[in-house]
């Protein structure tokens, strides 16, 4: 019974996300077969963000990265997204878990130190 | 070859982890090799269906379809050994009874089964499938197959090796204490993958991750480190997990262990003591 609550809750919880979407910025990141691109991008702190990343490879890459808590599969010449934040400011590393070596990092910066309008 | 068998040994090592345990946990129960071994075989089968299929999946729900699917097969896998947990506190004494004077002549409950043959699928799945896309990377990136098969055996080999190690170190363990480390170390299991598949709805957005970074402990336990692998697969460990991972992870860890509690007997068993001892002043002051 119990099982069967915390169950439709999940459901239920899966019909709602459109409620969570406010406030978004989006960026978008490349994976070739050497490099991601860009490979440092830099995003607003205190802000929900989707990256969108496109995978120009004929062949899958996994996004991944411990200090966001994330992985995703990109098949290859597909465009997936994901969201991350409302980030610290700080440097995050992410790389591909199917080539090693590429690697990017994603610098949060506070919106007001740079730049005084709210330009990306 | 290197890269092949590191990055196989590692997808291995967290199912075979998994299966070391769940295996151990149903000593007793009849056909256990045979039933890993089907376990294993469906998962091999559905990771090849995965990978195959992943555009498929991956394009469902508005490219949220392989979130979906993670958290929904992390999250079954979740409920069945939670499941499995709870039914073994109620029957694991009767259980451990019936070991010990029938020796492996015992029929457990179909709970049993259907908790090894469900969660080794749905690991050697998961896994499985990360490892067929890898490969096909390297493969279809021009690296030799000799050497890629070579590496990969290698790493299956390792894997297996250290799931094996697992199962033969718990089976060792005396039957009344087996039953109790087991389904500790499946409580802390169970709690990492609901909060695991949860954390998969909290990257499409679907759930708020309340605090995305609660705290940061890579530079105790790296997530890419063996240690973190494993605690990873045992636990849920993630070095930087969303507030939502960790109140997810405590509200299971909490409700399963609970349930075990109350499941149990234990409270009945304390309650009639209580009563007996009220009874014994009771007479003793008449």
């Amino acid at each position: 019974m119990r099982m069967l609550a915390v169950t439709s809750a999940f459901l239920l919880a899966l019909l709602a996300p459109a409620a969570l979407a406010a406030d978004n910025h989006s960026v978008t990141l490349t994976i070739k077969d050497d490099s991601f691109t860009p490979s440092t991008l830099t995003v607003p702190a205190d802000t929900r963000i989707e990256i969108e990343i496109h995978n120009t490879r004929a062949l899958p890459s996994e996004f991944e990265s411990f200090d966001l808590n994330r992985e995703k599969v990109v098949p290859g010449g597909t465009t997936l997204s994901l969201w991350i934040g409302p980030l610290a400011p700080g440097k995050y590393k992410f790389f591909d878990d199917f080539n090693p070596g590429v690697t990017g990092v994603i610098v949060v910066e506070k919106p007001g130190n740079k730049t005084p309008n709210k330009t990306p | 070859m290197i890269g092949a068998l590191i990055i196989v040994f590692r997808e291995v090592l967290e199912a075979a982890l998994v299966v070391g345990v769940v295996a151990a946990a149903v000593k007793g129960l009849p056909h256990r090799g045979r039933h890993v071994l089907t376990g294993i075989a469906i998962g091999i089968g559905g990771a090849i269906l995965v990978a195959a299929g992943l555009g498929v999946i991956s394009h469902f729900a508005a490219g949220h379809g392989q979130e979906i699917f993670q958290a929904a097969v992390l999250i079954a896998a979740g409920l069945m050994l939670a499941w499995h947990n709870i039914y073994m506190a109620k029957h694991g004494r009767e259980l451990t009874r019936k070991l010990k004077t029938l020796g492996s002549e015992v029929v457990a409950g179909s709970a049993s089964i259907t908790m090894l043959i469900g969660v080794t699928a749905i690991a050697v799945m998961r896994e499985g499938s990360e490892v067929a896309l890898f490969l096909y990377a390297l493969v279809a990136g021009g690296t030799s197959q000799a050497s890629l098969l070579g590496g990969s055996l290698l790493g299956l080999a390792g894997g297996v090796v250290v799931g094996f190690v697992l199962f033969a170190g718990l089976s060792r363990i005396p039957i009344k204490r087996l039953f109790q480390v087991s389904g500790v170390i499946i409580l802390f299991i169970a709690a990492g993958m609901l909060a695991h598949g949860v954390q998969y709805l909290v990257q499409i957005g679907y759930l708020p991750a309340l605090i995305p970074h609660v705290w940061d402990s890579s530079f105790l336990i790296s997530g890419r480190s063996y240690v973190g692998i494993s605690l990873g697969a045992l636990a849920g460990y993630t070095p930087s997990p969303s507030l939502m991972q960790v109140l997810v992870w405590m509200a299971s860890f909490i409700a399963i262990a609970g349930l075990m509690f109350t499941k149990s007997g234990r409270l009945d068993r304390k309650r009639n003591r209580t009563k007996a001892a009220a009874l014994q002043t009771e007479q003793g002051g008449s």
